[in-house]
């Protein structure tokens, strides 16, 4: 994305500190740290991969960052400026550059509406230009998501998932947004055509200029589309760095199993010979471990994780990691690498 | 930690000379709907020998689901009717009175299904639901069925068995419950245990201990498998032999290396091209245009013809599975002239001759 103002402005489109978001369980007895102390920053123009299982609190970074959730504390800056600190008018314009896309198509569209109305639901609420200019606007967005015109004046049941996602996704562009938080989009479709769908991503980022937050608990996914990808446990970032580094010299044991455990649609003697399987499941957030929170599953625990919660810090240039024993010779080996 | 095997897949003397456990003929189910009577699936053949373990792959609306229903003749109401045989260790399924289905359902064949959840009885111990199948099949005594009950838990890998036993659904986690279905199914000791997209539900490192503990059983007892999932990814891990559904016909039946490397029909190359891990990082991602053709109103002849980059004259003729040479079958006229990309493409050519010459 290149900036319009004369000056290049330096800021991260999005900076996130010490974040924490709680939850209170419905018996009010207890609160869920879905997330619990993070901090990281969205260049502008860039793909931002969030990676991690259920109950990791990716949906919950997600959706605090275009302000669905509020901060339980820390802050989220956008473009530098705190959007809550906005009188309501101007946060209320302000979120339309920040918008968020889901999982189910299904869910996101309603069933009585057609296409084109729900394209142009948006730009009514924002109050956009005459009735005409909107519906320009909207028939724009369904061309630019690759659906004929004639898509327009469908239901939503008459369309397959893939072109329901197309048109979730034309949705979410009427607005002209900044950056979009894409939370598991691919994951409802069919194989054939998830490929296309993330081909239609990489069109878009590259003729608007978007930048993206892509959630996902599919590393084959996540690695394709991200430029720098952060892997997330119980609350918590462990690793966050470049996706080349992230995938193929993780530094966190976690990433290190995760990355093993993925089956890859491999022959048998392109597979790695031994794959580390981590016993049990990951821990309840409300009473998550002490120290480091991944030590209960950790092949390589000490005594020291349980005492104390690991540092986040940048063992190598841009690749951060929240681990004691991240730095010693031979403890984040590589898997082995396919040996024909 | 542990460390598993990946699947051991030389020949295993599965295929050939011995005889099938279980071998399916010109399978087709029908549906009513208010639209008429719909063709499902049809002319569905494959063989699975004893002890092997098979993938039968797919999108979504495939057949593939419909298919493992049908060998249990666990058939939704709007079912209008079956074709072709399904011949179980010599018994045709597909005849079968009610009466002996249910002698058949959970003790020689089991079924396992993605949610574990919907599939166990939230009012039942998980003790009691395991032993509830050993004792509707045999003649065990209470404390013969717990004690057998105990030791199958135990060798699911669900830790302190003899505290778990006694718990409801609610109280275990996916995994651990996904291990539990597992128990009950393989408490009677099945020939073949079909389970349907078992690890779809489950996170990615839970999914590797199921698929282990799968591999593991197979091996261990002999228990065919017939692994139903649409993550080619899951088949390579598990499996020896990986059947490709399309629009309710099988097109592709291959050794899983076989196929991975070197398919022969558009749509196995087509699909395995489309996955983003076998893809160089922020390239475009080949896909397969347009969509499965509807139930409703299925083309004449090859059913991928319309998305198919090698359709020509001909391919509006009827399709047969035909023989491939090697024990590979495979629905296209044009499987011998066309040389499709598999998993191996480009980017890693000079592997994919290293285990093609192999």
């Amino acid at each position: 994305m290149t900036a319009t103002t004369a000056e290049p402005r330096r800021e991260p489109i999005i900076s996130v500190r010490d974040l924490q978001v709680r939850f209170q369980t419905t018996d009010r007895r207890a609160t869920v740290k879905a997330v619990d102390g993070v901090n990281f920053d969205v260049r502008r123009g860039e793909t931002f991969g969030i990676i991690g299982e259920s109950g990791s609190g990716k949906t919950t970074i997600g959706r605090a960052l275009v302000f669905l959730l509020n901060p339980s504390a820390g802050a989220i800056l956008h473009d530098g400026i705190d959007p809550l600190a906005l009188p309501r008018r101007e946060f209320q314009s302000h979120r339309r550059d920040y918008q968020i896309i889901f999982q189910d198509p299904n869910a996101a569209l309603n069933p009585r509406m057609t296409i084109l109305a729900s394209v142009l639901e948006p730009l009514e609420l924002a109050r956009v230009g005459s009735r005409a200019e909107r519906e320009r606007l909207g028939r724009e967005a369904l061309e630019r998501v690759g659906l004929p015109q004639e898509f327009g004046e469908r239901y939503p049941h008459q369309l397959s998932g893939g072109q329901k996602q197309r048109v979730v996704i034309a949705r979410a562009l009427t607005l002209k947004p900044k950056l979009i938080v894409c939370d598991e989009v691919v994951a409802a479709l069919d194989m054939s055509i998830r490929g296309d769908v993330l081909n239609l991503f990489a069109d878009l980022q590259r003729d608007l200029g978007l930048t993206y937050v892509f959630i996902t608990h599919d590393l084959a996914v996540v690695s394709h589309i991200s430029e720098r990808v952060a892997v997330m446990y119980l609350g918590q970032f462990v690793e966050l760095g470049p996706t080349e580094e992230v995938a193929e010299r993780p530094l966190h044991p976690y990433t290190i199993a995760l990355l093993s455990a993925e089956p890859r649609p491999l022959p048998s003697t392109m597979r790695e010979a031994q794959r580390i399987v981590l016993q049990g499941e990951v821990p309840s957030p409300i009473d998550p471990p002490s120290g480091c929170r991944f030590r209960t599953r950790c092949p390589h625990v000490q005594p020291l994780c349980t005492e104390r919660v690991p540092e986040w810090r940048e063992l190598k240039p841009d690749h951060w990691v929240a681990c004691h024993f991240a730095d010693r010779p031979n403890f984040s080996t590589n898997i082995p690498e396919t040996t024909p | 930690m542990e460390t598993g095997q990946p699947a051991q897949r030389k020949a295993e003397g599965a295929r050939g000379g011995a005889r099938p456990l279980l071998s399916v003929r010109g399978l087709g189910i029908r549906f009513k709907t208010s639209q008429g009577i719909w063709q499902a699936t049809r002319r569905i053949d494959f063989d699975i020998a004893p002890g092997e373990r098979v993938g039968i792959v797919g999108e979504s609306g495939c057949g593939k689901t419909i298919t493992g229903l049908s060998i249990l003749r666990l058939l939704p109401g709007n079912f209008a009717g079956l074709d072709g045989k399904i011949l179980f260790d010599g018994t045709d399924l597909a005849s079968c009175s009610a009466r002996q289905m249910r002698a058949i359902r959970g003790k020689r064949i089991a079924m396992i299904f993605q949610e574990p959840m919907s599939a166990l009885d939230p009012v039942f111990t998980v003790g009691h639901q395991i032993a509830e199948t050993l004792r509707v099949h045999t003649d065990v005594s209470y404390e013969e069925a717990r004690a057998k009950t105990l030791e199958m838990l135990r060798h699911v890998g669900i830790a302190s068995p003899e505290r778990r036993i006694d718990d409801y659904p609610h109280q275990l986690s996916g995994g651990m419950r996904q291990r539990v279905m597992i128990a009950a199914s393989l408490i009677c000791g099945p020939q073949l245990l079909i389970a349907d997209e078992p690890t779809t539900a489950l996170d990615v490192t839970v999914q590797a201990q199921i698929l282990e503990l799968l591999r593991d059983i197979s091996e261990t007892s002999k228990t065919a498998l017939m692994l139903i999932t649409h993550d080619l990814g899951v088949v390579a891990e598990t499996c020896t032999r990986m059947i490709t559904m399309y629009a309710g016909e099988v097109i592709e039946d291959a050794t899983v290396d076989e196929a991975l490397v070197r398919p022969l029909h558009p749509y196995t190359s087509g699909l395995l091209r489309s996955l983003p891990h076998l893809s160089p990082r922020h390239g475009r991602l080949p896909s397969i245009p347009g969509r499965v053709p509807s139930i409703a109103e299925m083309p004449a002849g090859c059913r991928f013809r319309a998305r198919c980059a090698h359709a020509t004259k001909g391919c509006e003729a009827e399709q047969k599975l035909q023989d491939a040479g090697g024990g590979r079958k495979v629905r296209c006229w044009r499987f011998a002239e066309l040389n499709l990309p598999g998993a191996l493409h480009p980017p890693d050519a000079p592997a994919a001759a290293k285990v093609a010459t192999q």
